[in-house]
């Protein structure tokens, strides 16, 4: 067994910066993921960094252009946390020597992107993500903290009240991506998860293979609500044929969408007569897609991304990445023609439900980055705000767990506080399909028993991984892949773009027959070294509960709100839904349940108002 | 170090590997053609049949090798028959391959997009990304093998932690004598200087330089030319001080360092990021001239 005091899992941006927050305050930390650091997805994010850097800049306003930008379904502390601390953030990575795209005086360049009110993203030429990563591992190196990479996260390590909210988190169960060696990490202070979102859910993603929502699954099975699951962004710009994402920023440098007539569709088909190209993503994304089933798409699958009239010299300045990534993956010339484009999955607002210091409701476990959900994405998260979001609430959850005194959150977690429970109108039962306790089926249930001391808690979910391993390894079946391919399927065809109730009552029923499927997978690569086989079997797992969480808070949401959109019910509810959709996994079967979204900031009430661009 | 597992005799070098491989091939041969077998039960089974000749498939020849596992305990090269769909790139083949044909094929990827690094392989006798290299481009069949003068793992998997040794023997970190005392003051950096180093900053440890370079496959401890690229991309930075620079460049002259460097131009030919490393190790050189170092 490893000990340290607080073990953080994921070596993206949120993971690295908790890690290097924890260690600043004191504490013995060490990253444990299944990629190395370098190669986590941070590194793909392309866009910016939204920061109010400049004097006619305020945090204040971009909190209102985040407010709205959620379709009023952030929480107003988490937001306001998030603007208020971003410039901070962005120059503490300037200052550790990130390659910023610079102004002739030196200074950080910002650009405009959409849905905010003053050119306030901040980038890295349009491979901001990559700078940011490979700046914060030199962080890493520079202080010696300690990488288990190569070290895949099978399971918690957590007790088993009968309430999410007196267990607590002792550790994380490791497997040696190499070795095949299975070991507790024992965490004395924290576990803080970074493990990204569930974009493997889609078939069409921009989101790497590795982003099966590993975090979010095992902290859902453990009590850990997840929150807002319904909000999957789709980015109106992803390439047709790999769903390689084409930054906004070509947008933001002035890039004009076109259809098939060579009509410049955002204007001339009034879906943003304010701010056309430069929208909120939610809002390109459908208007692309009406462009297709209206009959005025290219080969009827998708529209044109025209950035031409830039001219070379600033599109290699500041997109030369575009360049490569439309030539190489679509054998497009941005130079000389537009690109093709589409709607694709690209993030997910929702998450495992937190507050403003990264706590969980189960004791000593925390989640930042895309996993967790503060919540300050709401209904929709705006071009430019992820990335703030790991380096302002991955180091807050760092200096949490080391121990480092912060100011009480005023976001409540859990089932405390004013919530309502609810029921969804699921054509099939939910969650685990009757074996619960079969270590291979439910993934790993809570293991241990009543408040045991640490190291049995560990003991316990050990073996059991062991166990769970040991069983897939050696029994017949069929392959994960057509299980995982089934729900990926589902997924981009019903609880895509637009969806409607027959849709998601049909998306519920397929990913039951998956689940019921999954009973019988196992695992033909019999060996102990680099056994992909086995991690990838134990990640649909994972993708098969965030794809019925996905679906089921988007059957219960029946509004049109942010990315949300509902065939049936064509307006933003705000008398009935101005609050969060929580699932809670109770003895293997999702529980639903409200809480209100907190408009109050700190010095205003946030005022839902229509939300044009 | 070799192109081949830990404990396998052959000296065979990579080049050679690639153009002549019958002699491994021969005894190991399994064909997979293009009828997807789902059912993980019959795993050891070898399908021999031709693919469909109605359907357009590529040859992919993978090279397969698992120090645990009986069959694969022998390096060889498996044939697999993908369907191929325009844009597939080899990536795609091999994860066609995985989850039709063999689920124990192995090997690292992550983005599809060339910017994690994972999947660089030895293509038809180069190093190149999977992800970005188009199947359509390449002669058939299309070998694939791990990246040559690392050692083997499994398949296509080669162990990369002397890789990430050499890279953080540089003090691979922005290390400047003193940052603004504001908090959110920022430490200015001219265009021009951020254009010098921007494509040093691109570099996304695929390890294919290090890889193609004959000279750090006979000098062990030789950084090697991503290691000095990112010395490089320090080194060049006019935000650290001088002293910090002398500091650098006393690390890439000594004796693995720099002088090692025979301006072959394989490290630049290979790099998916277009990276002029020998060009950044030579400016180096001049560097270390200039500060009047001394010669290895």
């Amino acid at each position: 067994m490893y000990e340290h005091d607080v073990v953080v899992v994921g070596a993206g941006g949120a993971g690295l910066r908790a890690a290097i927050a924890a260690d600043e305050a004191g504490a013995d930390v060490a990253i444990v993921s299944k990629l190395h650091p370098v190669r986590s997805h941070t590194g793909a994010a392309e866009g910016g960094i939204n920061a109010a850097l400049r004097d006619a800049d305020s945090w204040e306003d971009h909190a209102y252009d985040t407010m709205k930008g959620s379709d009023y379904l952030g929480d107003a502390p988490a937001i306001e946390t998030l603007c208020q601390n971003s410039p901070y953030e962005v120059i503490q990575l300037e200052h550790w020597g990130m390659a910023f795209s610079r102004e002739d005086d030196g200074r950080v360049s910002q650009r405009p992107f959409g849905g905010l009110s003053f050119p306030r993203t901040t980038y890295a030429g349009a491979e901001t993500g990559h700078h940011l990563l490979h700046t914060m591992y030199e962080q890493v190196v520079k202080r010696g903290i300690e990488v288990y990479d190569e070290w895949h996260v099978l399971d918690l390590a957590v007790t088993d009240e009968e309430r999410p909210e007196d267990r607590h988190c002792h550790g994380v169960v490791g497997y040696d991506v190499a070795s095949g060696e299975v070991s507790g990490f024992k965490a004395r202070d924290g576990v803080i998860l970074a493990t990204g979102g569930p974009g493997q859910a889609f078939d069409h993603t921009t989101n790497a293979v590795s982003c099966t929502g590993d975090g979010q699954a095992m902290a859902y099975r453990a009590g850990v609500p997840l929150e807002d699951m319904e909000f999957i962004q789709f980015h109106p710009t992803t390439l047709p044929s790999t769903g390689v994402l084409i930054s906004e920023g070509v947008r933001g440098e002035g890039g004009i969408l076109y259809n098939a007539d060579g009509e410049r569709f955002m204007f001339e088909h009034g879906y943003a007569n304010n701010d056309g190209e430069l929208a909120s993503r939610d809002v390109v994304s459908r208007a692309e897609l009406t462009e297709v089933n209206e009959g005025r798409g290219i080969e009827d699958e998708y529209v044109h991304l025209d950035m031409r009239h830039l001219g070379e010299e600033r599109i290699t300045d500041r997109l030369e990445n575009i360049l490569h990534l439309a030539e190489d993956f679509e054998g497009a010339d941005g130079l000389d023609e537009p690109m093709p484009v589409k709607p694709g999955q690209h993030y997910a607002m929702g998450g495992l439900e937190t507050d403003e210091n990264g706590e969980t409701c189960v004791g000593g476990l925390y989640a930042a980055g895309e996993c967790a959900c503060a919540s300050v994405h709401g209904a929709n998260r705006l071009g430019g705000n992820a990335l703030p979001e790991l380096i302002v609430f991955g180091k807050r959850a760092g200096y949490h767990a080391a121990g480092k005194e912060m100011e009480p959150a005023e976001i409540e977690t859990g089932q405390r506080g004013e919530f309502e429970r609810a029921t969804v109108d699921s054509p099939v039962e939910l969650g685990d399909p009757g074996s619960f306790g079969d270590a291979v089926a439910d993934g790993g249930a809570v293991a241990a028993s009543g408040s045991a001391d640490a190291d049995s808690v560990l003991d316990s979910t050990v073996e059991q991984a062991r166990q769970r391993i040991d069983t897939l390894l050696h029994s017949d079946g069929i392959h994960h892949s057509e299980v995982r391919a089934d729900v990926q399927e589902t997924m981009t065809a019903k609880v895509n773009v637009f969806r409607e109730e027959n849709g998601l009552k049909e998306a519920l029923r397929e990913i039951r027959q998956a689940r019921e499927e999954y009973e019988n997978v196992a695992v033909s690569d019999p060996s102990q070294t680099f056994n992909t086989d086995l991690l990838q079997t134990i990640e649909t797992r994972n993708l098969l509960d965030l794809a019925e969480a996905i679906t089921v808070g988007a059957l219960a949401r029946d509004e049109f709100r942010g990315a949300h959109w509902r065939a049936e019910h064509q307006e933003r509810k705000d008398d009935e839904w101005l609050k969060h959709t929580l699932l809670s996994w109770n003895d293997g079967s999702p529980e639903l349940w409200f809480r209100p979204v907190v408009l109050e900031g700190e010095e205003k009430t946030y005022k839902p108002k229509t939300r044009s661009y | 170090m070799s192109t081949h597992p830990p404990q396998q005799q052959s000296e065979e070098p990579a080049a050679e590997q690639s153009t002549d491989s019958a002699a491994t091939e021969s005894d190991h041969h399994h064909d997979h053609a293009a009828e997807p077998r789902r059912d993980v039960g019959d795993q050891t089974d070898e399908t021999e049949h031709e693919p469909d000749a109605n359907e357009d498939t590529r040859e992919i020849k993978v090279f397969r090798y698992d120090p645990e596992v009986e069959a694969k305990q022998e390096p060889r090269f498996d044939t697999f028959h993908v369907p191929f769909t325009k844009g597939m790139t080899v990536l795609d083949a091999v994860i066609y391959a995985r989850d039709q044909f063999d689920p124990s094929l192995t090997f690292r990827h992550s983005c599809r997009q060339a910017v994690c690094g994972s999947d660089a392989f030895f293509v038809n006798g180069q190093q190149r990304l999977g992800c970005k290299t188009q199947l359509s481009e390449l002669e058939e069949p299309v070998r694939i093998e791990p990246l040559p003068h690392q050692d083997v793992v499994k398949d296509l998997v080669v162990d990369m932690e002397h890789f990430y040794e050499e890279m953080e023997a540089v003090d691979p970190y922005f290390d400047p004598d003193e940052t603004p005392d504001g908090e959110l003051e920022e430490q200015r950096q001219s265009r021009a200087n951020r254009e010098k180093v921007k494509m040093s900053t691109r570099c996304i440890w695929c390890g294919a330089c290090f890889s193609s370079c004959n000279i750090a496959a006979g000098d062990n401890e030789y950084l090697g030319p991503a290691a000095l690229n990112k010395a490089y991309r320090f080194a060049m930075d006019e935000r650290e001080g001088d002293s910090k620079t002398q500091d650098r460049l006393e690390t890439i002259e000594q004796e693995h360092g720099v002088w090692r460097c025979q301006t072959q131009f394989s490290c630049t030919n290979v790099c998916p990021k277009d990276i002029p490393l020998t060009e950044h190790i030579q400016e180096l050189k001049r560097e270390a001239v200039k500060k009047n170092l001394k010669f290895w």
